[in-house]
């Protein structure tokens, strides 16, 4: 994926519910479900291809200033690597 | 009072009405079942119940679920309680109309189940000329930017089309492609001889299935489920009895598993007389066989019990007379040669035509 150009966005086979029991996010799909952490619910929120992963990992240093940004765009990177893996972004493959 | 559970998912068997005629089909259908169906307002009660114990995924199965003219109001209300919603359909007595109605109500995904990638084989399995009315269904979901799985029930019969059902996934569109051996229970296991693959079979298949699956990661996930007669160790039968999933029958039963009640001298109760949470929690047949303490020798110390859970409880009973006994289809387990013999025979036998079929879209068979 290059980080410049491809705006990753969600196919439309996921939903994303917020789940009480857990206090955390969940992001559905036929018979299964990823549940989210704090970083991976900011990733997927930012991924309406409206972004390129350059700007996601923009926003997510001003939120999480403390972290690298090597460090953050790993994380982004690996996580949309198991969403594109899965199936869950729009024409990744 | 047992907290530790939480159901994930609800298979709410709405009917066991079914167009399709697959003559040794598992489910009652004569009429007098029908009038015991349970209601619109139970099945909505139940949804909410569900979700209130933490049921997040909602699976719309039968019988044929199209049959009940409530589905548009039963897949609105589980939308409304946020449950991520699956039909699971033989795809026939759909329109393009009512398909788009189910999606405009909040309808998440369906599941289309084929028997045969041959139009006529496939017809001649269901009883019905249904093929080419699949075939339709499947064009609409994936129109309507419906996710859509395609199941297959794969056994000697059908495992040698598995190239074709890949391509007639691809070209559908499919998002999801299950290619689940048979389960031997029920009436599969009375035509066993007939139906299970030989060794190579299954390795062949297993070979095409991993290819198409690396080629088409990301656009398509393509599943494969081997027999548990030829895996070392027994599956995960329902992720744990009583762990994960809730069935309710049309009847408005409560189980563990759509079969568990098939298992003597185990009590479930219904929906119509508890409250969904109280059955989960306090019902003696879904606490028999959840947790560790109930297994058996040699689960109680296998490093695996965790992974398995000792296996298939119906698969146990069915096989070993016991339904607390290891499930056999584990090389650890004492019954195994009961296994061992079944996939003997099925290396002697040769080409017995099937004379019976599986009735696909209950929902259970790829797990
Ligand atoms: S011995 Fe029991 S727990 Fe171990 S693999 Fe076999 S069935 Fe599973």
């Amino acid at each position: 994926m290059n980080y410049a150009t491809v705006r990753p966005r969600l196919s439309e086979k996921v939903r994303l519910r917020f789940d009480r029991r857990t206090d955390r996010y969940l992001l559905l799909y036929p018979e299964t479900g990823l549940e989210l952490n704090e970083t991976a619910t900011a990733i997927v929120r930012l991924c309406t291809g409206e972004w390129t992963i350059d700007e996601i990992v923009d926003h997510l240093i001003r939120s999480y200033g403390d972290v690298s940004r090597g460090e953050i765009s790993r994380a982004v990177r690996e996580f949309l690597a198991i969403l594109a893996d899965r199936g869950l972004l729009q024409g990744a493959a | 009072m047992n907290n530790k559970y939480r159901p994930y998912t609800l298979i709410a068997e709405l009917t066991y009405r079914c167009p399709l005629h697959c003559p040794y089909c598992s489910n009652p259908s004569d009429l007098a079942e029908y009038g015991k169906e349970i209601d619109t307002d139970t099945w909505i009660r139940v949804f909410q119940e569900a979700e209130e114990l933490g049921v997040i995924q909602l699976n719309l199965t039968g019988g044929e679920p199209l049959l009940r003219d409530d589905l548009e109001l039963l897949v609105e209300r589980a939308r409304r309680l946020d449950l991520y919603t699956n039909l699971i359909t033989s795809g026939v007595p759909l329109t393009f109309e009512r398909l788009t109605r189910l999606r405009e109500r909040g309808l998440d995904s369906v599941q289309i189940s084929i028997q045969s990638t041959r139009g006529a084989v496939s017809d001649r399995l269901a009883g019905t000329p249904a093929f080419n009315r699949k075939l339709d269904a499947m064009r609409w979901a994936t129109s309507l930017r419906l996710p859509l799985t395609l199941n297959v029930v794969l056994h000697r019969e059908n495992i040698a089309e598995i190239e074709e059902f890949i391509a007639l996934a691809e070209h559908v569109a499919a998002d999801r492609l299950e290619l689940a051996n048979t389960q031997y229970l029920g009436w599969a296991l009375k035509n066993r001889h007939a139906l299970l693959p030989t060794r190579e079979h299954i390795k062949w298949a297993r070979t095409v299935a991993a290819e198409a699956k690396t080629r088409l990661r990301g656009r398509m996930e393509v599943v494969f489920v081997t027999p548990d007669y030829y895996t070392e160790y027994p599956k995960s039968c329902m992720e744990g009895w009583g762990r994960r999933f809730i069935v309710v029958n049309p009847e408005g039963l409560a189980l563990p598993c759509h079969l568990a009640h098939t298992i003597p001298g185990l009590q479930f109760e219904r929906v119509t007389q508890h409250r969904l949470a109280d059955i989960w929690r306090r019902s003696s047949g879904f606490n028999r066989f959840r947790g560790e303490e109930w297994l058996p020798d040699p689960c109680r110390t296998c490093d695996r019990r965790a992974i398995d859970f000792g296996g298939c409880r119906c698969q146990a009973f069915h096989l070993m007379g016991d339904a607390g006994l290891p499930d056999p289809a584990c090389t650890l387990a004492p019954g195994h040669h009961v296994i061992e013999s079944a996939r003997a025979q099925a290396g002697r036998s040769v080409s017995i035509p099937v004379l019976f079929e599986h009735r696909t879209g209950l929902g259970h068979s790829s797990r």
